[in-house]
């Protein structure tokens, strides 16, 4: 125990440290500050560091090369001893990192920690945001399988919206003229070397700022922050009701910091890896791709979109919205810190989030997109067809043969870009249905030029079977008045 | 200490500084240049070439086929990657459309339904006519056509590069002019 002092000792003399270490760790908080709520910012760290291990542990085997990384991941999956699982937990590990930084920044924004004198920690708390969603992005497309070459082909597609300059913006994503070799290759710098690097810099001045500023005070109704009485009110209350961060405060942050490491290593055991899915193969046109969970928000956003404004969407919201938050803390630096008093504040947080969790419930289920193989794959339910017409059992045929089906559900399947044709009848009549099937409209493409009449004839009178028991058909009431003025013109009289 | 030595550290202070400067732009204009590459690389249309698709026979008419072609832009890594599809549709004798597999929405692949004569994109469900023309959903136009001639009973497009709204707007018009 003597020797071991003596060495560390040794060390003290010529690196000088301690006083600093000690400081740092000994910095006095206030007292309500030790909250539970105060520890995502160091989960969000703990996770980082896990991350960069995790990392650098797959870079051993990873090989960053568009003709070989697919076959390296499936290697790292299935021949290297636990490569499984370290890139289960990488993968979880960045699901829980994007999680985590979000709940850190609705934590911030609740409590006012944006105001004076910590508005430029907000900001920089911005860019490592949108860093951490670069490293979301740029990940998925190491994972080099079809969702990443796809995921990479809207990526492009999104660039290439931007006017006069696009084709420049999408040779620079790409690194030349399409998805290819030099594509994966500056991901993977972009991944593994240019955004880290970014990263650690971005959160050492973070967390640099945390001490030197000191941790946001508890938020109280009514305390309101001023820019002049701010920090000396600040520092009295360290004073006075203050404690030091080692060891009153940080056990929390320990805590919870290995409750989220065992719950990324827990979900990771269980669940495995990602993919990866399918060869990164672009003649494989039976594909589905998706983007990860943390981008499918925005993947039904852009379904969603009415066509014309999805340009202008697309690239100016981004700009609004980072213009917006990087501006916060200069149009609301002061006043009340308490949620209690901020309504605005809580309904623009709760508007986003439902918004958000939303988007993603519909992207699980892509309501917006044809299912390409119902046509095929889902049968018409045999009570539309028992007592049908020979015509009307030609016309279900005709409505699965013609794909119909990819895109209207009947009997509880088939795709849901259009409406469910169960009861179809009662809301159309036999000559708006011909219309329909014939011009299309609605979104609904027109398919005059591919049904000849008598199809059309046996299809409708398919759809129009289809209407609940109790229910009865849609009439023409207009083509009823006329027939009944014919029968008062004829003098036939009432009946 | 005089001022004049003052004066002369200052001097060497300032000159440092501009030897510095003058490294940082020395380098930065080869670095500049190299980021840049894949742009001016494509300049004047380098990245479109004339590439052959196969015998005329292989496309029958009234047919809409699939068809690959080795991406004429590429590096011997880029695996599966080069391998690139596109659809063809003969129309009659040699008129044809040659249409990119991606969606002109967001590029995803765009698949060919010859019973119901569409193209429907699995990824935000836009729909496009048998002649490419915008159908429905969120497209903002018909599908990206590689403008194509035929020679010595050879099918030939000229490709090359990801078609988006703003890589094949002038792929477009080229091959309106070919059919007219």
């Amino acid at each position: 125990m003597r020797r071991l002092a003596k060495i560390g000792d040794w060390f003290e003399q010529r690196l000088k440290i301690w006083p600093v270490v000690r400081e740092t760790a000994e910095h006095r908080i206030p007292t309500k500050s030790a909250s539970w709520f105060y520890v995502f910012g160091s989960a969000a760290l703990t996770v980082f560091l896990l991350q960069i291990f995790t990392g650098i542990m797959l870079a051993l085997i990873y090989v960053p090369s568009a003709g070989e990384a697919w076959n390296s991941l499936q290697y790292l999956n299935h021949g290297v001893t636990l490569g499984w699982f370290l890139r289960a937990v990488h993968g979880w590990g960045s699901n829980f990192m994007v999680a985590i930084v979000l709940i850190h920044m609705v934590q911030v924004a609740l409590f006012g920690a944006y105001k004076f004198p910590r508005e430029l920690t907000w900001i920089i708390g911005i860019f490592l945001l949108l860093m951490t969603l670069g490293m979301a992005f740029t990940g998925q497309v190491l994972r080099f399988d079809q969702d990443a070459y796809w995921g990479l082909g809207i990526g492009a597609s999104i660039c290439g919206r931007v006017p006069l300059i696009g084709a420049w913006v999408v040779h620079l994503l790409l690194g030349g003229p399409i998805i290819a070799g030099d594509t994966l290759s500056r991901f993977f710098a972009m991944h593994v070397f240019v955004i880290p690097g970014l990263l650690i810099a971005f959160v050492s001045v973070h967390l640099l700022m945390v001490l030197t500023l000191g941790i946001n005070d508890w938020p109280m109704p009514g305390r309101i922050v001023r820019r002049s009485t701010y920090v000396e009110q600040y520092e009295a209350e360290v004073k006075k009701d203050g404690m030091p961060f080692v060891p009153d405060a940080v056990w929390k942050d320990m805590i919870f910091a290995s409750f989220v490491i065992g719950a990324v290593l827990l979900c990771a055991a269980i669940s495995g890896p990602y993919g990866p899915s399918g060869q990164p193969d672009p003649t494989i046109v039976q594909t589905v791709p998706k983007p990860d969970y943390f981008f499918q928000w925005l993947y039904a956003l852009l379904a969603l979109l009415p066509p014309q404004t999805e340009t202008v969407a697309i690239l100016v919201g981004p700009v609004v919205i980072l213009a917006w938050l990087i501006l916060l803390p200069f149009f609301a630096g002061e006043g009340e810190k308490s949620w209690k008093r901020r309504p605005i504040a809580v309904i623009t947080i709760a508007l986003t989030a439902v918004t958000l969790g939303t988007l993603t419930h519909y992207a699980s289920y892509t309501p917006w997109s044809p299912i390409m193989d119902a046509w095929s794959g889902d049968p018409v339910p045999v009570q539309y067809l028992n007592g049908r017409s020979p015509l009307e059992r030609q016309g279900a045929a005709i409505f699965q043969e013609k794909q119909c089906r990819n895109c209207h559900s009947i009997g509880g399947s088939g795709g849901l870009r259009g409406p469910n044709l169960d009861s179809v009848a009662v809301r159309k009549t036999h000559a708006q249905l011909v219309r329909q099937v014939v011009q299309g409209g609605g979104n609904m493409p027109a398919y005059g030029k591919n049904l000849n009449p008598a199809e059309v004839t046996a299809l409708v009178s398919f759809l129009d079977t289809l209407h609940p028991p109790n229910q009865p058909r849609a009439r023409d009431a207009a083509a009823q008045i006329s027939d009944t003025t014919e029968h008062f013109a004829n003098g036939t009289g009432k009946e | 200490m005089s001022e004049r030595d003052v004066s002369r550290r200052q001097f060497f202070v300032k000159l440092g500084v501009v030897l510095n400067g003058l490294a940082a732009v020395v380098l930065a204009t080869p670095v500049v240049g190299y980021l840049l590459a894949p742009i001016v690389r494509g300049e004047g249309g380098k990245y479109r070439k004339w590439i052959d698709l196969g015998e005329l026979d292989e496309f029958p008419e009234g047919q809409t086929r699939l068809a690959k072609y080795k991406n004429p832009i590429s590096n011997a890594w880029d695996g599966e990657t080069d391998d690139i599809p596109c659809w063809v549709r003969r129309v009659e004798g040699e008129t044809f459309q040659v249409f990119a597999i991606n969606c002109a929405h967001l590029g995803c692949p765009v698949r060919w339904f010859p019973q119901s004569g569409l193209f429907m994109c699995p990824c935000h469900g836009g729909v496009y006519y048998r002649d490419g023309s915008r159908a429905s959903g969120p497209p903002p136009r018909g599908l990206f056509q590689y403008p194509y001639k035929v020679e010595n009973g050879r099918l030939m497009i000229e490709a090359g590069q990801l078609p988006t709204l703003s890589t094949s707007a002038s792929l477009y018009k080229r091959s309106k002019g070919c059919e007219g």
